[in-house]
Protein backbone atom coordinates (compact mmCIF):
# COMPACT_ATOMS: atom_id res chain seq x y z
CA UNK A 1 0.00 0.00 0.00
CA UNK A 2 1.42 3.53 -0.94
CA UNK A 3 1.74 6.13 1.13
CA UNK A 4 -0.94 8.06 -0.31
CA UNK A 5 -3.26 5.26 0.09
CA UNK A 6 -2.57 4.85 3.60
CA UNK A 7 -3.15 8.96 3.94
CA UNK A 8 -5.88 8.88 2.21
CA UNK A 9 -7.49 5.98 4.91
CA UNK A 10 -6.60 7.50 7.79
CA UNK A 11 -6.49 11.54 7.00
CA UNK A 12 -6.49 12.09 10.95
CA UNK A 13 -2.69 11.15 11.48
CA UNK A 14 -2.50 12.78 14.73
CA UNK A 15 -4.63 10.11 16.56
CA UNK A 16 -2.60 7.70 15.09
CA UNK A 17 0.01 7.75 18.28
CA UNK A 18 2.13 4.12 17.33
CA UNK A 19 1.96 5.60 13.68
CA UNK A 20 5.68 6.78 12.44
CA UNK A 21 4.28 9.76 10.48
CA UNK A 22 5.21 12.74 11.09
CA UNK A 23 2.30 15.32 12.91
CA UNK A 24 3.57 18.11 10.94
CA UNK A 25 3.33 16.06 7.31
CA UNK A 26 1.10 17.79 4.79
CA UNK A 27 -2.11 18.16 6.07
CA UNK A 28 -3.80 20.51 2.74
CA UNK A 29 -5.25 19.48 -0.24
CA UNK A 30 -2.99 21.23 -2.36
CA UNK A 31 -0.21 20.41 -0.47
CA UNK A 32 -0.61 16.53 -0.98
CA UNK A 33 -2.14 16.65 -4.64
CA UNK A 34 1.71 18.27 -5.58
CA UNK A 35 3.73 15.78 -3.51
CA UNK A 36 1.83 12.97 -5.29
CA UNK A 37 2.13 14.79 -9.10
CA UNK A 38 5.86 15.53 -8.03
CA UNK A 39 6.04 11.41 -7.42
CA UNK A 40 4.47 10.76 -10.58
CA UNK A 41 6.73 12.78 -12.35
CA UNK A 42 9.60 11.58 -10.97
CA UNK A 43 8.99 7.99 -11.12
CA UNK A 44 8.01 8.55 -14.85
CA UNK A 45 10.90 10.29 -15.64
CA UNK A 46 13.00 7.95 -13.98
CA UNK A 47 11.09 4.63 -15.52
CA UNK A 48 11.36 6.27 -19.26
CA UNK A 49 15.30 7.28 -18.51
CA UNK A 50 15.97 3.90 -17.30
CA UNK A 51 14.27 1.95 -19.94
CA UNK A 52 15.90 4.37 -22.72
CA UNK A 53 19.41 3.16 -20.79
CA UNK A 54 18.39 -0.31 -20.78
CA UNK A 55 17.50 0.03 -24.59
CA UNK A 56 20.67 1.68 -25.33
CA UNK A 57 22.79 -0.95 -23.41
CA UNK A 58 20.63 -4.24 -24.95
CA UNK A 59 21.17 -2.74 -28.60
CA UNK A 60 24.54 -3.94 -29.57
CA UNK A 61 24.12 -7.56 -28.23
CA UNK A 62 20.76 -8.07 -30.39
CA UNK A 63 22.92 -6.43 -33.08
CA UNK A 64 25.54 -8.32 -33.33
CA UNK A 65 24.50 -11.19 -34.83
CA UNK A 66 22.77 -9.69 -37.83
CA UNK A 67 26.24 -7.50 -38.36
CA UNK A 68 28.56 -10.93 -37.95
CA UNK A 69 25.52 -13.13 -40.17
CA UNK A 70 26.79 -10.09 -42.69
CA UNK A 71 30.46 -10.02 -42.23
CA UNK A 72 30.67 -13.43 -42.27
CA UNK A 73 28.34 -13.64 -46.08
CA UNK A 74 30.65 -10.93 -47.18
CA UNK A 75 33.60 -12.93 -46.51
CA UNK A 76 32.43 -16.11 -48.08
CA UNK A 77 31.23 -14.15 -51.03
CA UNK A 78 34.43 -12.50 -51.40
CA UNK A 79 36.40 -15.75 -50.61
CA UNK A 80 34.56 -17.39 -53.51
CA UNK A 81 35.23 -14.59 -56.06
CA UNK A 82 38.86 -14.29 -54.87
CA UNK A 83 38.85 -18.27 -55.13
CA UNK A 84 37.78 -18.10 -58.54
CA UNK A 85 39.55 -15.29 -59.87
CA UNK A 86 42.76 -16.85 -58.35
CA UNK A 87 42.17 -20.05 -60.06
CA UNK A 88 41.50 -18.02 -63.88
CA UNK A 89 44.67 -15.95 -62.96
CA UNK A 90 46.92 -19.49 -62.12
CA UNK A 91 44.90 -20.92 -65.69
CA UNK A 92 45.95 -18.18 -67.70
CA UNK A 93 49.45 -18.35 -66.13
CA UNK A 94 50.14 -21.76 -67.29
CA UNK A 95 48.44 -21.07 -70.41
CA UNK A 96 51.30 -18.03 -70.83
CA UNK A 97 54.21 -20.40 -69.81
CA UNK A 98 53.31 -23.51 -71.98
CA UNK A 99 52.67 -21.33 -74.87
CA UNK A 100 56.47 -19.19 -73.90
CA UNK A 101 57.75 -22.80 -73.55
CA UNK A 102 56.39 -24.07 -77.11
CA UNK A 103 57.65 -20.81 -78.39
CA UNK A 104 60.89 -21.50 -76.98
CA UNK A 105 61.08 -25.43 -78.42
CA UNK A 106 59.96 -23.61 -81.63
CA UNK A 107 62.33 -21.20 -81.79
CA UNK A 108 65.21 -23.66 -80.94
CA UNK A 109 63.80 -26.27 -83.49
CA UNK A 110 64.05 -23.45 -86.05
CA UNK A 111 67.51 -22.30 -85.32
CA UNK A 112 68.43 -25.94 -85.26
CA UNK A 113 67.23 -26.12 -88.53
CA UNK A 114 68.84 -23.15 -89.61
CA UNK A 115 72.20 -24.72 -88.14
CA UNK A 116 71.38 -27.77 -90.15
CA UNK A 117 71.09 -26.20 -93.36
CA UNK A 118 74.21 -23.94 -92.88
CA UNK A 119 76.33 -27.56 -92.23
CA UNK A 120 74.80 -28.80 -95.17
CA UNK A 121 75.46 -26.33 -97.34
CA UNK A 122 79.22 -25.97 -96.19
CA UNK A 123 79.69 -29.64 -96.73
CA UNK A 124 78.07 -29.21 -100.10
CA UNK A 125 80.59 -26.39 -100.99
CA UNK A 126 83.13 -28.37 -99.73
CA UNK A 127 82.40 -31.65 -101.64
CA UNK A 128 82.02 -29.26 -105.00
CA UNK A 129 85.34 -27.91 -104.50
CA UNK A 130 86.84 -31.12 -104.74
CA UNK A 131 85.58 -32.83 -106.90
CA UNK A 132 84.90 -30.06 -109.34
CA UNK A 133 89.05 -28.64 -110.44
CA UNK A 134 89.18 -24.74 -110.10
CA UNK A 135 89.20 -22.84 -113.59
CA UNK A 136 93.29 -22.68 -113.28
CA UNK A 137 93.75 -26.45 -112.99
CA UNK A 138 94.25 -27.57 -116.06
CA UNK A 139 96.65 -25.28 -116.79
CA UNK A 140 98.97 -25.59 -113.54
CA UNK A 141 98.72 -29.13 -114.44
CA UNK A 142 100.35 -28.15 -118.33
CA UNK A 143 103.34 -26.48 -116.61
CA UNK A 144 103.87 -29.31 -114.46
CA UNK A 145 104.13 -31.46 -117.08
CA UNK A 146 106.83 -29.05 -118.95
CA UNK A 147 109.02 -28.69 -116.67
CA UNK A 148 109.17 -32.18 -116.68
CA UNK B 1 28.40 -27.83 -0.54
CA UNK B 2 32.15 -26.72 -2.46
CA UNK B 3 33.20 -22.98 -2.30
CA UNK B 4 32.21 -23.17 -6.28
CA UNK B 5 28.61 -24.16 -6.00
CA UNK B 6 28.44 -21.62 -2.52
CA UNK B 7 29.96 -18.51 -4.89
CA UNK B 8 27.54 -19.47 -8.03
CA UNK B 9 24.63 -19.14 -5.15
CA UNK B 10 25.83 -15.79 -4.16
CA UNK B 11 26.46 -14.31 -8.08
CA UNK B 12 22.51 -15.59 -8.26
CA UNK B 13 21.73 -13.90 -5.36
CA UNK B 14 23.31 -10.68 -5.61
CA UNK B 15 22.03 -11.05 -9.59
CA UNK B 16 18.58 -10.74 -8.42
CA UNK B 17 19.18 -8.06 -5.79
CA UNK B 18 20.40 -5.78 -8.97
CA UNK B 19 17.59 -6.61 -10.72
CA UNK B 20 15.36 -5.97 -8.06
CA UNK B 21 16.42 -2.90 -6.68
CA UNK B 22 18.35 -1.38 -9.56
CA UNK B 23 15.60 0.75 -11.28
CA UNK B 24 14.48 1.89 -7.35
CA UNK B 25 18.28 3.12 -6.15
CA UNK B 26 18.68 4.89 -9.76
CA UNK B 27 15.13 6.70 -9.36
CA UNK B 28 16.62 7.88 -5.61
CA UNK B 29 19.58 8.97 -7.57
CA UNK B 30 17.88 10.60 -10.15
CA UNK B 31 15.63 12.99 -8.40
CA UNK B 32 18.84 14.04 -5.93
CA UNK B 33 20.61 14.55 -9.07
CA UNK B 34 18.52 15.59 -11.66
CA UNK B 35 21.43 13.96 -14.19
CA UNK B 36 20.52 11.09 -16.37
CA UNK B 37 24.19 10.23 -16.63
CA UNK B 38 25.39 10.84 -13.68
CA UNK B 39 22.26 8.99 -11.95
CA UNK B 40 23.34 6.18 -14.15
CA UNK B 41 27.30 6.08 -13.03
CA UNK B 42 26.31 6.18 -9.29
CA UNK B 43 24.03 3.56 -9.10
CA UNK B 44 26.72 1.45 -11.21
CA UNK B 45 29.00 2.40 -8.91
CA UNK B 46 26.31 1.81 -6.08
CA UNK B 47 26.30 -1.55 -7.60
CA UNK B 48 29.72 -2.59 -8.05
CA UNK B 49 30.89 -1.54 -4.45
CA UNK B 50 27.58 -3.95 -3.24
CA UNK B 51 29.18 -6.39 -4.93
CA UNK B 52 32.61 -5.99 -3.61
CA UNK B 53 31.26 -6.24 -0.13
CA UNK B 54 28.40 -8.24 -0.70
CA UNK B 55 30.30 -11.39 1.76
CA UNK B 56 29.88 -8.78 4.22
CA UNK B 57 26.17 -8.19 3.94
CA UNK B 58 24.94 -9.85 7.11
CA UNK B 59 21.58 -9.16 6.31
CA UNK B 60 21.03 -7.30 9.38
CA UNK B 61 18.99 -4.60 7.61
CA UNK B 62 16.89 -5.33 4.17
CA UNK B 63 18.83 -5.15 0.93
CA UNK B 64 17.01 -2.37 0.44
CA UNK B 65 18.33 -0.19 3.16
CA UNK B 66 22.03 -1.39 2.84
CA UNK B 67 22.12 -0.21 -1.09
CA UNK B 68 20.11 3.00 -0.21
CA UNK B 69 22.80 3.65 2.14
CA UNK B 70 25.37 2.52 -0.51
CA UNK B 71 23.84 5.23 -2.49
CA UNK B 72 23.49 8.27 -0.06
CA UNK B 73 27.15 8.06 0.53
CA UNK B 74 28.10 7.91 -3.17
CA UNK B 75 26.20 11.03 -3.88
CA UNK B 76 27.60 12.54 -0.96
CA UNK B 77 31.21 11.75 -1.70
CA UNK B 78 30.68 12.63 -5.81
CA UNK B 79 29.56 15.91 -4.32
CA UNK B 80 31.82 16.74 -1.56
CA UNK B 81 34.27 15.37 -4.10
CA UNK B 82 37.10 18.06 -4.86
CA UNK B 83 38.10 16.57 -8.30
CA UNK B 84 34.45 17.18 -9.27
CA UNK B 85 33.88 20.55 -8.05
CA UNK B 86 33.95 22.32 -11.78
CA UNK B 87 30.85 19.94 -12.16
CA UNK B 88 29.35 20.93 -8.90
CA UNK B 89 29.60 24.42 -10.05
CA UNK B 90 28.53 24.28 -13.57
CA UNK B 91 25.87 21.14 -13.12
CA UNK B 92 26.16 21.26 -16.98
CA UNK B 93 23.76 17.69 -17.13
CA UNK B 94 21.32 18.65 -14.68
CA UNK B 95 18.19 19.09 -16.16
CA UNK B 96 16.32 22.76 -15.56
CA UNK B 97 13.39 22.85 -13.15
CA UNK B 98 11.18 23.01 -16.43
CA UNK B 99 12.35 20.23 -18.12
CA UNK B 100 12.44 18.02 -14.70
CA UNK B 101 8.51 18.92 -14.52
CA UNK B 102 7.53 18.10 -18.08
CA UNK B 103 6.95 14.12 -17.07
CA UNK B 104 4.06 13.55 -15.95
CA UNK B 105 1.69 10.69 -17.48
CA UNK B 106 -0.96 12.17 -19.58
CA UNK B 107 -3.69 9.44 -18.04
CA UNK B 108 -6.70 10.64 -18.43
CA UNK B 109 -6.94 14.17 -16.61
CA UNK B 110 -7.82 17.32 -18.93
CA UNK B 111 -4.86 19.78 -20.43
CA UNK B 112 -6.07 22.39 -17.36
CA UNK B 113 -5.12 19.38 -14.78
CA UNK B 114 -1.78 18.71 -16.87
CA UNK B 115 -1.07 22.09 -16.66
CA UNK B 116 -1.99 22.29 -12.72
CA UNK B 117 -0.15 19.23 -12.22
CA UNK B 118 3.02 20.40 -14.12
CA UNK B 119 2.87 23.70 -12.19
CA UNK B 120 2.70 22.30 -8.91
CA UNK B 121 5.82 19.98 -9.52
CA UNK B 122 8.11 22.56 -10.44
CA UNK B 123 7.52 24.34 -7.31
CA UNK B 124 8.35 21.08 -5.57
CA UNK B 125 11.18 21.02 -7.50
CA UNK B 126 12.55 24.64 -7.11
CA UNK B 127 11.72 23.74 -3.37
CA UNK B 128 13.75 20.28 -3.73
CA UNK B 129 16.47 22.76 -4.76
CA UNK B 130 16.85 24.69 -1.86
CA UNK B 131 17.17 22.00 0.72
CA UNK B 132 20.76 20.96 1.85
CA UNK B 133 21.43 17.37 1.15
CA UNK B 134 20.36 15.88 3.59
CA UNK B 135 17.38 17.10 3.77
CA UNK B 136 16.91 16.55 0.01
CA UNK B 137 17.87 12.89 0.86
CA UNK B 138 15.18 12.28 3.67
CA UNK B 139 12.42 13.88 1.68
CA UNK B 140 12.75 12.46 -1.49
CA UNK B 141 12.93 8.17 0.63
CA UNK B 142 10.11 9.61 2.34
CA UNK B 143 7.75 11.50 -0.62
CA UNK B 144 9.27 9.63 -4.09
CA UNK B 145 10.39 6.39 -2.30
CA UNK B 146 7.80 6.35 0.25
CA UNK B 147 10.02 4.81 2.68
CA UNK B 148 9.20 4.77 6.33
CA UNK B 149 11.00 7.02 9.08
CA UNK B 150 12.98 3.99 10.20
CA UNK B 151 14.13 3.41 7.26
CA UNK B 152 14.85 6.21 6.60
CA UNK B 153 16.83 6.37 9.60
CA UNK B 154 18.87 3.18 9.08
CA UNK B 155 19.38 4.48 5.18
CA UNK B 156 21.12 7.94 6.20
CA UNK B 157 22.38 7.01 9.58
CA UNK B 158 20.59 9.39 11.08
CA UNK B 159 18.26 9.50 14.74
CA UNK B 160 14.34 9.02 13.71
CA UNK B 161 14.62 12.41 16.02
CA UNK B 162 16.40 14.25 13.26
CA UNK B 163 14.84 12.72 10.12
CA UNK B 164 11.31 13.79 11.22
CA UNK B 165 13.41 17.24 12.02
CA UNK B 166 14.88 17.08 8.66
CA UNK B 167 10.93 15.99 6.99
CA UNK B 168 9.14 18.87 8.51
CA UNK B 169 11.81 21.33 7.05
CA UNK B 170 11.52 20.26 3.86
CA UNK B 171 7.93 19.90 4.08
CA UNK B 172 8.01 23.68 5.44
CA UNK B 173 9.54 24.54 2.48
CA UNK B 174 7.55 23.22 0.05
CA UNK B 175 4.61 24.58 1.14
CA UNK B 176 6.09 27.73 1.15
CA UNK B 177 6.77 27.56 -1.96
CA UNK B 178 3.45 26.52 -3.13
CA UNK B 179 2.07 29.09 -1.34
CA UNK B 180 4.09 31.55 -3.17
CA UNK B 181 2.45 30.26 -6.48
CA UNK B 182 -1.15 31.87 -5.01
Amino acid sequence: MSLWEKRKESPDESSHGSDTRLKSEPQDAILNEALRNFKVSVDAWSEAAYTARRVVELAPRRNWRPAAAWALGCALVASSISGVVYQRHEEQVKAKQAAAQLAAQQKQAADQAAVDEEDLLASVDSDVSRQVPSAMEPLAQMAEDDGK
Amino acid sequence: MNSATAAEIAADEFARVVAEHRPQIFRFLLASTRDVDLAETLTQECFLKAHRNWSSFRGDSSAMTWLMRIAINLQKDHWRNRRMRFWRTTRTNSVDLDEASEWLPSGESSAEKQMLAKEQVRHVWKAVEGLSERQRSVFLLRYVEERELSEIAQMTGLSEGTVKAHLSRAVGRVRTELGRRK
